[in-house]
């Protein structure tokens, strides 16, 4: 029978996964372009409400536009801003935790100043403070995210460093002649991805809910661009009129973060041997 | 020199770093402030002559430098949306995101600490089960939608709550601490204590919710933890009572990490409290942060920002404070 954690991760997984197929192959899944406006259709209600169309399964918002179409569109953004975030943070935080942890001394008083200074504020009040200098788009959103993300993965792949550089197979490796660079990138740093996976996967999921949280805020992606965040910052107006216009961009955030933290619940009860024996 | 002495004068090269990342920032991004603040019907003459006025012709390190003398003094100068002074503002709206992030704070501890140390306690019951599984969809739930959808249901379908501000419109609280809950009961206005505890509801159940998640699996952890140590067994074969087990052993002991954890959520808490009180027309110093962004009012918003940072800064030191307090064996350092 399949275990509890091995159940979160398939769940998990396979939420993520619609995720992706949404974001990839959204010109071929969306019932209308997500930027076609048909005044005539405006405010239309989800298909099973009374006045609902057939053609507009989750109805339409008040410039027409078909909110299903919309809210595929829009994955693309939480998916793209997401994954970046994550790699380029990821690439940021284990390379400066890699070397700090590794070489100490001065290169990690260096690394743990810059940390200091990084977590001496909430992350996403950096982004906002970013993207408020920075102006609205996608490639500022992502630097803006990736710079209040960078910390995390630096602190924990330090820490794991540090202990990992005392271990007899590291000795090993450099008594037989290994160089610093060698030693570094083929026998310590693999050793921390278990780790960096469940901060990662946590991380993603994060991500998302401050891309919309940001676009909400009107801090995010352009306006023109169809994002779950700005989709509801545009309903609230209409909310008492129309609040599928709210409920379902919400519903799509939601969706697909329990996903991703169902899916880093159960990489993190799989790695972690000391949760595994709670359980 | 003491501890306390040596933390404060630590975090000042942290402080100054932020300011001055966040000074260069905000004067290197694209849009000029002062053509958004005088319109589009204005002479270059017009446009020069305010930026003399405001300092903006001078070089950059000098107008950052005389933003540092102005912070020492309190004066941070005038808003250029508001056109008051920046301090004022911030003093105005600062006791609302007070009282919102102590509500919050609170709303956090009644449902998670109950839930996790229970769930821990019962581990692997019908209850820890529910438990953990309510917590996770705390976590994931975004709060901006948390908040629209209780504005949808408790405000606009079954009208049990007002929706937006901070206290019924027309209702006057004698100013003592500023936070209107306190002011109200000392100056015994219920009608002023009733509304303004109406308003505040759905904000902080929105803001308290999500830290509530992260604390209730933190709390269930921390307490399987402490349930597996030797002293714990020890307690038991004393032939203490599981009430006294519990009460003394287990919960004063997992207190450590789930104070740990609300201290290093306060972060999170803050910027929560920008997007709840945007949701909520709470006004609060997070909005009005929103409000300086969207207006590129560069001082306010400067100077909002370093007040976040100072607020997260206060609050660490605080936690920090509490550890000794609770455990005797950590000491400040």
């Amino acid at each position: 029978m399949i275990s509890t954690r091995h159940l979160k991760v398939w769940v998990g997984g396979a939420i993520l996964l619609i995720l992706f197929v949404c974001g990839i192959a959204a010109p071929v899944l969306a019932p209308h372009d997500p930027q076609a406006q048909i005044l005539e259709d405006r405010l239309r209600p989800p298909r099973w409400a009374e006045d609902g169309s057939p053609a507009y399964l989750l109805g339409t918002d008040n410039l027409g536009r078909d909110i299903l179409s919309r809210i595929i569109y829009g994955s693309r953004i939480s998916l793209l801003v997401g994954a970046a975030t994550v790699v380029f943070a990821g690439l940021l935080g284990c390379t400066l935790g890699a070397v700090a942890g590794y070489f100490g001394k001065m290169t990690d008083d260096i690394v743990n100043k810059i940390s200091e200074i990084f977590l001496a504020f909430p992350f996403l009040l950096i982004a906002i403070a970013l993207m408020a200098f920075l102006g609205q788009g996608v490639i500022n959103l992502i630097f803006a995210l990736m710079l209040s993300r960078w910390v995390q993965y630096c602190r924990v792949v330090r820490g794991e460093v540090l202990s990992l550089k005392e271990r007899d197979f590291v000795t090993a490796v450099k008594a037989l002649g290994g160089k610093d660079g060698y030693v570094l990138l083929r026998h310590v740093v693999p050793n921390t991805m278990a780790s960096v996976t469940v901060i990662a996967t946590f991380a993603m999921a994060v991500v998302i809910i401050s891309e919309a949280s940001l676009s909400f805020l009107g801090l995010g992606v352009p306006v023109h661009i169809p994002t779950w965040g700005s989709m509801l910052s545009e309903g609230r107006s209409y909310m008492n009129r129309a609040p599928w216009l709210t409920i379902f961009p919400g519903l799509a955030i939601f969706i697909t973060v329990f996903g991703i933290n169902l899916l880093g619940d159960g990489l993190r009860d799989i790695f972690d041997p000391k949760l595994r024996r709670q359980r | 020199m003491n501890t306390l002495s040596r933390r404060i004068l630590g975090a000042i090269p942290v402080l100054l770093g932020i300011s001055f990342l966040i000074f260069m920032l905000m004067h290197i991004a694209p849009g000029d402030p002062v053509s958004l603040l005088l319109g589009d019907d204005v002479t270059p003459e017009d446009i020069a002559q305010m930026r003399r006025e405001l300092g903006l012709d001078q070089p950059l390190i000098v107008q950052y430098w005389d933003f540092l003398k102005q912070a020492v003094t309190g004066d941070f100068g005038r808003s250029l949306k508001f056109n008051e002074p920046v301090i004022e503002l911030v003093m105005e709206r600062l006791p609302a995101t007070i009282e919102l992030g102590i509500a919050s704070m609170m709303v956090a501890i009644l449902i998670a600490v109950p839930l996790g140390v229970y769930s821990g306690i019962k581990h692997n019951s019908l209850l820890d089960h529910a438990g953990m599984s309510v917590a996770l969809i705390g976590i994931s739930l975004p709060n901006f939608w948390l908040g629209i959808m209780l504005i949808y249901f408790l405000g606009g379908q079954y009208n049990l709550l007002p929706v937006a501000g901070r206290i019924e419109y027309g209702i006057e609280v004698q100013p003592i601490t500023h936070l209107y809950l306190v002011d109200s009961l000392l100056t015994a206005n219920f009608p002023a204590f009733w509304s303004a505890f109406q308003h505040l509801l759905m904000p902080a159940f929105t803001l308290g919710t999500s830290l509530a998640a992260i604390v209730t699996r933190i709390a269930r952890s921390s307490v399987l933890e402490v349930m597996r140590q030797d002293y714990i067994t020890t307690a038991r074969a004393k032939g203490l009572s599981e009430k006294s087990v519990i009460w003394r052993h287990i919960l004063r002991n997992s207190m450590i990490t789930i104070v740990t954890i609300l201290g290093l959520q306060l972060g999170a808490l803050l910027s929560g409290s920008v997007i709840t009180e945007t949701v909520f027309s709470f006004p609060g110093i997070g909005e009005l942060l929103i409000q300086s962004i969207s207006a590129r009012d560069y001082k306010l918003t400067q100077v909002l920002i370093l007040f976040f940072a100072v607020m997260y800064f206060v609050v660490n030191l605080f936690v920090d404070l509490l550890y000794s307090w609770i455990d005797p064996r950590i000491k400040f350092r």
